[in-house]
């Protein structure tokens, strides 16, 4: 080759190199060599976790749908930021019950059905809920106005994903382990929701008619079970689950931790 | 060398005359024109438009009847005939140059004492004051409550139910008011727009009353100006802003002082 | 003046297909080079804005199509805001770099300065090349940047900070625009390339008796515009430098203390976004007329080629380019009257901005003047210089509403300014490209091409340009602002969904006739009519080739002596309606010295 030609193909082959390097980008965590889990469901354990509340719950603030007059439409009552919400039976609801540690180095499957966060009325449906690695999360638009469903996670990638019309479905993945990840919608700033993203099954939200969330099919083994609140945190508690034991947990939340 | 090109003379013809009329009739028939007037200010900015639009509408038609005359009428054969030989006159350059020259000056003069009037005249001290604090995608609006003052604000206490960051330890902060979206002014009076961003930039677009501008992250930007028409307008956001961009939806209300007085001391309630 | 290069060969080595038209140092060549990567480019570009168009059209409709043709853009058929926002920013970046300016300055600039002043090639031939291999990376790059996971760049062309630095803001400020900026950067780098070289070569290469005052009016368009170019480009390359940082390695050039995005707080602290503008309009604004000289410059020598008369006041055109060069340099701010710059600023800017309307009006007036009793031939070249002035009348009209700062007020980043460079900037400039190629196709290819297809070219694109850009006034002077995705969330913008689709169809058709010029242009390539020597009667030097066109150098024998200044049509002297410029009639004398 003629020296003359020499800078356009050192030009060329940077060029290449870096096209090469592009495609490397998509690389996967790394998955670590899992072996497949098979429950037993003779000696299958089951941990049952109630969450209480104690103290006096904020008020919850009320949202101002005049800011956006698509979604007043939607309502003919007022509307509430509700944060904290204590059931009849002084449970709290929307806590984020989960197996925190005990399950490293086994792989679970994949549920082949999606979970699904809507917008109904701009506001997030559910506001808390679990979804496993790799298990497609279903985002909807119920509402004839925009919605953008912005995600921060830190562990997994961002996105940022607008929905102008209603009835739209996006979907995406989550690759990595991550409890939680904050969804927002920056149209309506009011609205937030919280995912955690788990390698296993073993997760429940609490509810507004019962503070109740089971973990059954467990191993048996020694577990941490996490609750997770947005506005007061998380706890553990360390168990050990015998064969086909039930065993009972209990976690108070308080308004005022002293 | 040979070009037919008597057809593409009267097509030239033909198009500016048709294109001129369609221009009329939809002038016409629509109405495209401003939106209602809503400000003290914009009368100005309008009729600095309309003026300017007669003189370059005047330009546009005469520069364009002498083209399209010209392409129409001085067709040549194509046989190497001459033309005529014309290749400058000083005396015609030195008038072209100087008539534009004049006419362009005596708009800028008109334009800038407008302008002074919009931007180098500091509002009254009794201006209704508003802070607007736009983030994506929606506009945080703060009236300062009784005592007039802003309190302080610290972008490490922005939460979701405290948008802009305000320093509630602060006495000035104290019967500040927050509401999204809603930016209520009086009629009549002076108004100041006190502008801040929290993320990008964004600029606030206020379509009736002839007010824009931007939002900048990092500093305080100005607008004063004084609503004239009781009602119902809109506010928009003019600088590229995200994917929410083309509806950052606020709402504009212009109503009496006393009326604006009830509404702020029930958001007081709300806050 | 005329510089001792000019005579003599340049040395003839074996030509292989690399060395002939890839890596080729032959200015001809790499002139076309340019001008094919931009007419892609083009294409990539229209596309682009048919998607867009459609958008504002039919928003909300579910189109399965969009989904097929754009994939993850375009979920569920439905074109998502993020992703409009990136086919608006690649299609503004690409129109503007890649077509407007690679495509007119580095096709005319490279093909024609040799040509029209007498060299045998440019001064640095091999910086010549390499310019042409740098663009052609920073077009790998921008292409490259549709392909990565979060989108193009979406910040609009603009890339104003915060916005397109920070990920969290929109999708496309991730790779996307990393990318662009490497992009652009590498872009800039051949751009100055390439104008340094249109410098020299214009000082220092011109033939016996080519003085300056001599030089047909493209060769000074390009050449001002090369100057522009220079001291331009070097500052968007320090702004896109430091933007660059700011984006990756968290400095804080453009971007304050205290942003709070995406729920968090950004621990910037210390930049300006303003600085960002100051600087991209420092650059931006020259950078229209980069874009805009050389077709003025083009569109003046075709109108007096086909009107057969001389280019009326030669020295007027040529001060008044000097003029809007110089005045191009001190009016960055009247595209940022209401950024919250100081509005004392912007009353010096409102000054200066307006008075490049007046070398504007000169030309528009000279350009007339030279119509004027003249013969004229409507050749496809004629004809899109016609539409050429016609279209620098419109949109330079309403650069005086938008230049006077109190209407900015209200028409600022509204439809009225996107019709308004549409047309003074993107259209007239593109009639320029369009005249240069009819007129000098046949020197390009030694093929004619067809004349009645490039009139039907012409006139589909001449209208449908103002059925397309003119509503847009009306939208603007409504309030109609730009950028937006939608104009369904505003009463006052719904009452244009009539119009925008009407709008739409213009720009469907519009873009699908200039399939009529590919055909033209890649048919005339091979099935054209041979070309004669000077098919127009044309009077600058590129006319006096042998044909078919030598290769490298140009001239076969010695390189024709300048006798007299350009556009000589209809003298009362000569024998025929022009006067080669190389014809020695009446200066026999003048024999050359060497």
């Amino acid at each position: 080759m003629k020296t003359r030609y020499l800078v356009p193909m050192i030009l060329l082959a940077a060029f290449l190199f870096a096209a090469c390097g592009n495609g490397e980008e998509d690389r996967r965590a790394d998955r670590r060599p899992a072996e497949a889990v098979e429950i037993d469901p003779a000696t299958a354990a089951t941990a049952v976790t109630t969450v209480h509340f104690e103290g006096t719950a904020p008020d919850p603030q009320r949202i101002s749908m005049a800011a956006d007059r698509s979604c007043q439409e939607l309502h003919t009552e007022p509307v509430y930021d509700r944060v904290v919400i204590v059931n009849e039976d002084g449970t709290l609801a929307n806590v984020f019950v989960y197996v925190k540690e005990g399950l490293e180095g086994k792989s679970f499957p994949v549920p082949g059905e999606g979970a699904v966060l809507d917008q109904v009325g701009c506001m997030y449906t559910p506001r808390v809920f679990g979804l496993q690695v790799g298990q497609e999360l279903i985002m909807r638009n119920s509402d004839a106005t925009l919605h953008n469903v912005h995600a921060s996670p830190t562990a997994n990638r961002e996105f940022n994903i607008g929905q102008p019309v209603q009835g739209m479905e996006n979907t995406r993945t989550f690759n990595q382990e991550e409890v939680m990840i904050p969804f927002k919608c920056d149209v309506h700033p009011w609205m937030s929701a919280y995912a955690g993203v788990l390698p296993h099954p073993y997760f429940g939200v609490t509810g507004e008619d019962n503070g109740t969330v089971v973990l059954d099919n467990l191993p048996p083994g020694e577990y941490v079970i996490a609750a997770w609140h947005e506005e007061y945190g998380e706890q553990t508690q360390r168990i050990t689950l015998g064969e086909s034991e039930r065993q009972e947990l209990t976690f108070t939340f308080r308004s005022d931790p002293a | 060398m040979k070009t037919s090109g008597r057809l593409d003379g009267l097509l030239f013809v033909l198009f500016f005359i048709i294109g001129l009329i369609a221009c009329i009739w939809y002038l016409i028939r629509h109405d495209p024109g401003f939106l209602p007037l809503a400000s003290e200010h914009g009368g100005f900015i309008d009729n600095l438009f309309v003026v300017t639009l007669i003189i370059t509408g005047i330009v546009f038609i005469l520069t364009h009847v002498l083209l399209v005359f010209f392409t129409f009428r001085y067709k040549g054969n194509g046989n190497g005939e001459k033309a005529f030989w014309y290749p400058d006159n000083k005396k015609l350059e030195i008038i072209w140059t100087i008539v534009p020259a004049v006419i362009i000056v005596a708009l800028i003069v008109w334009g800038q004492v407008g302008w002074a009037k919009i931007f180098h005249t500091n509002p009254p001290d009794d201006a209704f004051v508003v802070e607007i604090v736009g983030e994506q995608f929606a506009w945080n609006i703060r009236y300062p409550g009784e005592d007039g003052e802003f309190g302080r604000t610290n972008p490490e206490l922005i939460t979701r139910t405290n948008p802009i960051g305000l320093d509630r330890t602060d006495p000035a902060a104290e019967d500040d008011i927050v509401v999204l979206n809603e930016l209520r002014v009086p009629l009549d009076h002076p108004v100041l727009l006190k502008l801040r961003s929290k993320d990008v930039i964004h600029s606030v677009f206020l379509p009736n009353f002839r007010v824009k501008m931007d939002a900048v992250p990092g500093m305080t930007t100005t607008f004063s100006f004084k609503p004239t028409v009781e009602g119902e307008f809109d506010l928009l956001c003019a600088e590229l802003c995200g994917l929410g961009h083309y509806r950052m939806r606020g709402y504009v209300v212009v109503q009496p002082m006393e009326e604006l007085e009830v509404w702020l001391s029930e958001q007081r309630e709300m806050n | 003046m005329a510089s001792e290069h000019a005579v003599g060969t340049v040395e003839h080595h074996k030509e292989t297909f690399i060395s002939k038209y890839v890596f080729s140092y032959d200015h001809k060549m790499i002139g076309k080079q340019y001008m094919i990567t931009a007419l892609v480019w083009a294409l990539i570009g229209m596309a682009l804005s048919w998607i867009m168009r459609i958008q504002l059209a039919y928003p909300a409709e579910q189109m399965p199509w969009l989904e097929t043709v754009l994939g993850r853009y375009a979920e569920g058929g439905i074109l998502a805001p993020e992703y409009y926002l990136a086919m608006m920013t690649m299609h503004g970046t690409i129109m503007v770099f890649f077509v407007l300016t690679a495509g007119l300055i580095g096709t005319f600039g490279n093909f024609l300065i040799p040509l029209q002043i007498g060299a045998r090639d440019m001064a640095f031939p091999f910086i010549n090349m390499l310019s042409y291999w740098t663009f052609f990376l920073a077009s790998v790059i921008m292409l490259l940047s549709f392909f990565v996971e979060s989108g193009p760049a979406a910040a609009g062309w603009t890339v104003y900070p915060p916005l397109s630095a920070i990920a969290a803001a929109i999708p496309g400020s991730g790779a996307g625009q990393t990318l662009w900026l490497l992009s652009i950067g590498v872009f800039i780098v051949s751009s100055l390339f390439g104008s340094l070289n249109y410098i020299v070569t214009v000082l220092n290469m011109r033939t016996k008796g080519m003085t300056m005052g001599r030089m047909p009016l493209t060769v000074w368009a390009i050449f001002i515009a090369a100057i522009l170019g220079l001291l331009a480009f070097p500052v968007l390359l320090s702004g896109a430098i430091m933007l660059l940082l700011d984006k990756n390695l968290a400095t804080s050039f453009f971007i304050p203390a205290g942003l709070y995005i995406g729920g968090e707080l950004l621990s910037y602290e210390g930049g300006s976004p303003i600085l960002w503008q100051h600087i991209f309009w420092f650059f931006g604004h020259p950078e229209v007329y980069i874009v805009a000289l050389p077709a003025l410059g083009i569109c003046s020598e075709v109108i007096a080629t086909y009107a057969r008369k001389p280019l009326f006041g030669y020295k007027a055109m040529v001060a008044s380019l000097l003029a809007i060069a110089f005045l191009s340099f001190i009016v960055w701010g009247h595209h940022m009257f209401v950024s919250g710059m100081n509005p004392f600023l912007g009353s010096v800017f409102v000054l200066t901005t307006i008075l490049i309307a007046v070398p504007s009006a000169v030309k528009v007036f000279n350009w007339l003047a030279t119509l004027w009793r003249g013969k004229l031939h409507f050749t496809p070249a004629m004809l899109f210089a016609i539409g050429l002035v016609s279209l620098f009348i419109t949109g330079g009209l309403t650069g005086i509403f938008l230049g006077n700062a109190p209407i900015d007020i209200q028409l600022h980043d509204t439809y009225f300014v996107v019709a308004h460079f549409h047309f003074v900037m993107g259209a007239a400039a593109l009639f320029g490209i369009f005249a240069g190629i009819y007129h000098w196709f046949p020197k390009m290819y030694g093929r004619m091409m067809n004349n009645t297809m490039g009139k039907l070219h012409f006139w589909l694109t001449f209208i449908g340009i103002y059925l397309i850009f003119f509503p847009m006034h009306f939208m603007g002077t409504t309030g109609v602002p730009r950028r937006y995705y939608a104009f369904t969330e505003f009463e006052y913008t719904m009452q244009y969904g009539g119009m925008n689709e009407f709008i739409t169809i213009a720009a469907l058709i519009t873009g699908a006739a200039q399939i009529i010029f590919l055909i033209n242009f890649f048919g005339s390539m091979y099935l054209g009519k041979k070309a004669e020597r000077n098919p127009w009667n044309a009077t600058s030097l590129e006319w006096t080739t042998d044909d078919p066109m030598p290769g490298h150098g140009n001239w076969k024998g010695e390189i024709p002596m300048v006798y007299r200044g350009p556009h000589q049509f209809s003298t009362p002297e000569g024998k025929e309606d022009y006067v080669m410029q190389s014809d020695n009639t009446g200066f026999e004398g003048l024999e050359r010295e060497n």
